[in-house]
């Protein structure tokens, strides 16, 4: 896992962990972009008011020093496929300037006891296998390879053919 | 997956090297804890010598200690200094494997190999340590 930016030695004392305000979505939205390299302005201010501010859903920002460093998203679902009720984790993303200061555990910790404070029992996530960045990330915070696979297929060809 | 005895033998030492990076080891105490042959075992931490993960201590009490980074080294990396990569390993040899048969059959084997390769590459020694504490208490150091 190689890093080429420039890091910030965060202090892991002074990383807060809150609930996301909407006065941080540009902040998440600049954190996404920086990681991801496409720019979604629209998508995070939707994505606040979808997973804020709802019961069984889960939107973390973490702060450093009044800056908005990171951010984590998950929700609850229930009995698909038959999977009791358990955490989905679905977005993670640390500034890359303040990598490798406990930011993403301080983040995967408060939303994993979130949903246990809420009764679940398994965290669940999924990535796409050359993701080795998050792949290596989730594994270094004890995920392994679940009960569940992952299918999927084109949808310009019929089912079956 | 299979791999070969020099791969096993290179993630079991260099593991049980990585988990106390102060402590080395002396070939034969490695061998004896695993059951492993010394000589080849020998053989196996010069290579990871040459790779930079391990070094040896010279003088009474000598032997190797891990001096590679636990943390940016995953599984794959040490399989991958034996050549025992896994990739291409789903092939299906010509003639059959030009078929319509071999050629589905072996992009299924692909898809299981590509997992196993994923799997093992986001694997860190320092993940692998830690996930000890995770298993559940049926195994010894």
């Amino acid at each position: 896992m190689k890093n080429t930016h420039n890091l910030q030695k965060v202090n892991p004392h002074t990383v807060i962990i809150r609930n996301a305000r909407v006065i941080d979505m540009d902040a998440v939205a600049a954190i996404d972009a920086a990681i991801t390299e496409t720019p979604k302005p629209e998508y995070w201010p939707r994505a606040y008011h979808r997973y804020a501010t709802r019961q069984g859903r889960y939107f973390l920002v973490a702060e450093v020093d009044g800056s908005v460093v990171g951010f984590i998203l998950g929700e609850e679902r229930a009995w698909e496929f038959g999977s009791p009720p358990c955490g989905w984790i679905f977005a993670i993303g640390v500034a890359p300037e303040t990598r490798e200061g406990g930011v993403g555990t301080r983040l995967f910790e408060a939303i994993c006891q979130a949903m246990r404070d809420a009764g679940m029992t398994t965290v669940r996530t999924m990535l796409a296998r050359d993701d080795g960045l998050n792949m290596a990330f989730f594994r270094s915070q004890g995920m392994m390879g679940g009960t569940f696979i992952e299918l999927e297929m084109p949808l310009d060809r019929e089912a079956g053919r | 997956m299979k791999l070969q005895k020099a791969t096993q033998f290179a993630l079991l030492a260099v593991l049980e090297l990585a988990r106390d990076p102060a402590e080395q080891h002396s070939v034969a105490e490695i061998a004896e804890r695993y059951g492993i042959s010394a000589n080849h075992l020998a053989k196996v931490l010069r290579d990871l010598g040459r790779a930079g993960l391990v070094e040896a201590v010279r003088g009474a009490g000598g032997g190797y200690r891990f001096c590679g980074n636990a943390k940016r080294t995953s599984l794959y990396d040490v399989i991958n200094l034996f050549g025992d990569t896994m990739e291409g390993e789903a092939d299906i040899p010509a003639p059959a494997g030009a078929t319509d048969i071999g050629a589905a059959l072996g992009r299924v084997l692909a898809e299981v190999d590509e997992i196993a390769v994923a799997t093992l590459k986001s694997i860190s020694l320092a993940t692998l340590i830690k996930s000890m504490n995770w298993a559940p208490a049926a195994t010894s150091r």
